[in-house]
């Protein structure tokens, strides 16, 4: 019961900063742009502002849960808030829970405000939606991966090298199939055990990248859906169960 | 059963570059017993915020054992019966003051109604209903104190922790909060809180204990620390044939005020008195303030570092 004050008092935190309105009015203008980039395209303009617009709702989902992940944990520790609350009959694994579920919720608003923008367009414009929707729903899995990362990190360290740690996790997590590659490429047993560890530790958000499929035609398996929400929510608690392990620890 | 109790606490800090250890709170043992009023005493740095901060759960000790009301201190039911307020708290500056003691209520499994009614309760208690729905970021710093000191008792705590209570306020504000302690203590509450103003000290407390480099070196009822303890008698004498024992501090239309050090030296002045044809106007003795009590125990603390450091014996 201790979890959903801290969760709503988040979100309520989140809704009265201004980042996010920025971040948000930026994606939809970019979301937007789109149309532009369509009438540079000779032929394929759909699938232009098919792909451009859900791959800059991905973007800036992705963005917005760093940034906003990062910065209320951290502000929490840094202004001593932490101080207040952690001293109430609350322990420290509900604190987080709260934190990551407000932030959840938010990222979820967020997320929705920039597919009715996405939707909208598609609609003015004549296109199909289809089952873009897909899409978006695997998207916030992957914002919510992301944002476990960016507690865990801001847990216990700055913002800058969290800021820099959780990125780095999204890249590398978009390109673990290159991890593969290169596995079967070395020659040294080490090396290649290393890789495997790191390939298998390492999220593999390309699960939540349906958008080339989508936008070419190519249905999305229910199964595949199934499988990456699981995966998502899984690889989410684990991160979660860590960042609390490390935060029951730490010293304020 | 003591409301608060501390055995052997120990806690040190490990840089994070050389890993050579600091330590802040040595072997520290502390007893308050519930409705008192406890003033524990240092100057800055002595380790009394990470004493606090220690039995508030938001570090552990590195040894030592710590209960509240006979419990391990970390204990949620415990926790409940526990107010805490922070060195120069900083709030949610996005909530109004209401917002922020409705958000603290909602640990303590107070319903809606009751929660409402405490918070309004509170904010007048603390003087801070005027501004109560202004937002904490355009608050002045003594009422960011108030809301904190209602924060705190929000739960309606059995012991109220408070960590440099008046720091930050004027002298109106912290004439409020003295009321307040008082007003907690007449309630039957146990407080126990830092600071490093000594006359805060001395007008509530019914115990303190003076933390010098993490060490406790007094502690007990205020009396016992400061209150036998007669320094020096100051002797305002009219008439008397000089030299008489003592220092002259200042003379005045044939008044002179004369300050003797000792018990011998007094009888020797009385007397020489009643020889020559002096009269004795007024005789004060003068006892020692905490103020001096605490000044000798960080002096103490002092030459026993210089000692153990193999330092030459002060001149």
């Amino acid at each position: 019961m201790e979890i959903l004050p801290i969760a709503l008092n988040t979100f309520r935190e989140a809704v009265r900063d201004r980042v996010l309105y920025l971040i948000l009015a930026f994606a939809v203008v970019m979301i937007l742009a789109s149309t532009v980039l369509g009438m540079l395209t000779v032929g394929g303009e759909e699938k232009i502002i098919e792909d451009f617009g859900l791959a800059m709702i991905a973007l800036f989902g992705t963005a917005a849960a760093l940034f906003i992940g990062i910065g209320l944990v951290f502000k929490e520790i840094d202004r001593r808030t932490v101080f207040t609350l952690l001293a109430k009959p609350i322990r420290r694994g509900q604190f987080l829970l709260g934190k990551f579920l407000g932030l959840a919720l938010t990222l979820a608003v967020n997320l929705v405000v920039m597919a009715a923008a996405f939707f909208l367009l598609l609609a003015v414009r004549g296109l199909p939606a289809g089952g873009l929707w897909v899409a978006i729903w695997l998207t916030y899995f992957e914002i919510l991966l992301v944002t476990a990362v960016a507690v865990l990190f801001s847990s216990f360290s700055t913002p800058v090298l969290s800021a820099l740690l959780a990125s780095t996790v999204y890249v590398v997590g978009h390109l673990t199939w290159s991890l593969k590659l290169l596995e079967e490429m070395i020659e040294s047993p080490a090396a290649r055990a290393t890789i495997r560890m790191v390939y298998l530790i390492l999220p593999n958000l390309e699960h939540f990248n349906v958008r080339g499929d989508l936008v070419h035609g190519v249905p999305v398996s229910w199964g595949h859906i199934g499988f990456a929400t699981l995966y998502g929510l899984g690889y989410t608690t684990l991160i979660l169960l860590a960042a609390t392990a490390i935060f029951e620890r730490r010293d304020f | 059963m003591p409301a608060l109790e501390l055995r052997a606490v120990s806690k040190s800090y490990r840089s994070q570059w050389t890993f050579a250890r600091t330590p802040i709170v040595r072997e520290l043992d502390l007893e308050v017993e519930p409705g008192e009023v406890f003033g524990f005493l240092g100057h800055n740095g002595a380790g009394k915020t990470t004493t606090l901060k220690m039995m508030m759960g938001l570090s552990r000790p590195d040894s030592g054992e710590i209960r509240l009301f006979g419990e391990p201190h970390l204990n949620a039911a415990i926790r409940r019966r526990v107010g805490f307020l922070p060195e120069n708290p900083y709030f949610y500056d996005y909530l109004t003051g209401r917002e922020f003691l409705s958000f603290m209520g909602r640990f303590f499994g107070l319903d809606g109604a009751e929660r409402r009614r405490r918070v309004d309760e509170l904010l007048e208690r603390t003087g801070v209903a005027t501004a109560a729905d202004r937002p904490l970021r355009k608050c002045s710093k003594g009422m960011l104190q108030r809301l904190g000191l209602a924060q705190a008792l929000i739960g309606d705590p059995d012991l109220v922790v408070l960590d440099e209570p008046m720091s930050g306020l004027d002298p109106i504000g912290r004439r409020e909060v003295r009321d307040l302690i008082l007003d907690l203590r007449r309630r039957g509450k146990t407080v126990f809180f830092s600071s490093h103003i000594l006359q805060d000290a001395e007008m509530l407390c019914d115990r303190v204990g003076i933390l010098v480099s993490g060490r406790l070196r007094s502690q007990g009822r205020l009396r016992d620390l400061v209150g036998d303890r007669v320094r020096s008698w100051e002797v305002t004498v009219v008439g008397g044939r000089e030299p008489l024992p003592g220092e002259v501090l200042s003379r005045r239309q044939g008044e002179v005020l004369r300050r003797v050090t000792s018990e011998e030296e007094l009888r020797a002045l009385l007397s020489q008195l009643a020889g020559s044809d002096g009269r004795v106007v007024s005789l004060i003795p003068q006892r020692a303030t905490l103020e001096e009590v605490f000044l000798r125990d960080v002096r103490q603390a002092d030459d026993c570092a210089a000692d153990s450091a193999g330092a030459p014996p002060a001149a």
